[in-house]
């Protein structure tokens, strides 16, 4: 059994969201819905975090930041898109600025469609997450003497 | 204390502190989250999350960061040990600093702005909470004629008689000691924003496993200091200690729940005044009538 899907930690970007995803992702914290319960903690710090949730669409001015956050991460990790915009870019997807959906920079595991996403369909996606990190996981102890560099990857 | 004792008390420490430190870190979270009007997750996640961060993949800044933070754990173990088999109360604060002190050169060590803030704010909360620390060291030797905690812990007085307000001091400063609000400057879980993670932001995975444990160890022993205050010859008196220690941890999760996070100005002005008022009046007390 793995225990990352027992102790998700999640960090949670703003690409260029209109605030209305944000603050659902931020409902899922209160106690109406307290996804501490499922040890979901939320992390303002890459480096901790398991679950990488990102609202609104990538732009030229963030495409940076998304890279780097999900660079920072370390494996297992999971990338979950909420709310249209993430997914695909949304009502944004024609803007002369905007990349599209997350996917187009970072590789994306979950969609939570949605303008903005309900809570309820935010924890649903983190829960399905879980899934994908669990299998992430296994796929870790199944190769685990890969390249040496992934053995401990070190940062300048 | 003879040896036999010391090395049971050595080993059930070793052995037993991280359990219930972790236990006692699960049932924080739980009643903060009750207090806060939320279910709360269940009793055994710091074990979750202890084993979870085992199972990341390992990323360091540069490798010496690792060594510090394996001496912080070391240093933490052993000052528990030296707590634990009866040793000496001045050897035990200042192995505590030593450890306190591996954890901020390791956060130094990585060169990420937001470390060092934590790590300079770790800092001055040292200075804030030494003093008292000190004093409290100074107030058990007046009352036992004794540095030795198998000395003070069979002594036939009671130390909160004559140390009550060492007692309250040492309690203010522990609110840092234990990283609650409104002194958790160093390392806050509520401040993304300003801090990141601040003293751990450049900690994952093995590393910050390392540092949950280290920290499990140290509440375990802090709270031994809470029971030196009760615990003498009379064989009821460990119960009371025991009791008491949980009450204070109670009342830390409360003041933790009850206040936002304060300026370290107000942490080392207020643990400074508190010393001299409560902590140093009472040495001066003491030092008169006896």
């Amino acid at each position: 059994m793995s225990y990352v899907t027992k102790s998700p930690w999640i960090i949670h970007y703003d690409g260029s969201s209109c605030n209305g995803c944000d603050i659902e992702v931020l409902a899922c914290l209160t106690p109406m819905y307290d996804v501490e319960r499922f040890g979901i903690i939320n992390t303002g710090n890459p480096k901790h975090a398991d679950i990488f949730l990102v609202t609104g669409s990538v732009n030229e001015q963030n495409i940076n930041v998304v890279k780097q956050i999900y660079e920072q991460m370390p494996e297992p990790k999971v990338v979950v898109a909420i709310g249209i915009c993430a997914t695909s870019g949304g009502i944004f997807k024609e803007c002369y600025n905007v990349m599209g959906g997350i996917d187009t920079v970072i590789p994306v595991d979950v969609y939570v469609p949605g303008c903005a996403a309900r809570p309820e369909a935010i924890i649903d996606g983190v829960v399905k997450g879980l899934g994908v990190l669990a299998e992430k996981r296994a796929a870790m102890d199944q190769k685990p003497a890969a390249p040496a560099e992934a053995e401990e990857k070190e940062e300048a | 204390m003879n040896l036999a004792t010391s090395i049971i008390g050595i080993a059930a420490y070793l052995i037993l502190a991280p359990l219930a430190g972790g236990l006692l870190a699960g049932i924080d979270r739980k009643i903060s989250a009750r207090m806060q009007g939320r279910f709360g997750p269940p009793v055994l996640q710091p074990f979750y999350d202890f084993f979870k961060l085992l199972e990341k993949e390992p990323i360091t800044v540069n490798k010496v960061q690792d060594f510090y933070v394996m001496c912080f754990l070391i240093f933490i173990v052993i000052t528990g040990c030296f707590f634990f088999a009866g040793g000496d109360l001045l050897l035990i604060i200042f192995t505590l600093t030593l450890a306190s002190i591996f954890l901020v050169v390791a956060a130094f060590s990585s060169n990420s702005p937001y470390a060092q803030i934590g790590a300079e704010r770790e800092l001055l909360q040292m200075m804030a909470y030494e003093p008292m620390v000190l004093i409290m060291a100074v107030g058990f030797y007046l009352v036992n004629g004794s540095f030795n905690i198998s000395d003070i812990v069979t002594s036939p007085v009671m130390a909160i008689q004559y140390l009550p307000g060492i007692f309250l001091g040492f309690v203010f400063i522990l609110t840092i000691k234990l990283r609650k609000s409104p002194f958790d400057l160093s390392m806050s879980h509520h401040a993304h924003q300003e801090l990141v993670k601040g003293l751990t932001t450049e900690f994952s995975g093995k590393t910050m496993a390392v540092i949950e444990i280290a920290h499990w160890y140290e509440n375990i022993f802090l709270l031994g200091f809470v029971y030196l205050f009760f615990a003498n010859a009379l064989a009821w008196s460990p119960v009371l200690a025991v009791v008491v220690c949980l009450a204070t941890y109670f009342l830390e999760i409360l003041i933790d729940n009850n206040y936002a996070r304060m300026k370290w100005q107000i942490a080392i002005n207020a643990s400074w005044i508190v010393a001299i008022t409560l902590g140093f009046v009472n040495l001066l007390i003491l030092y008169f009538i006896s």
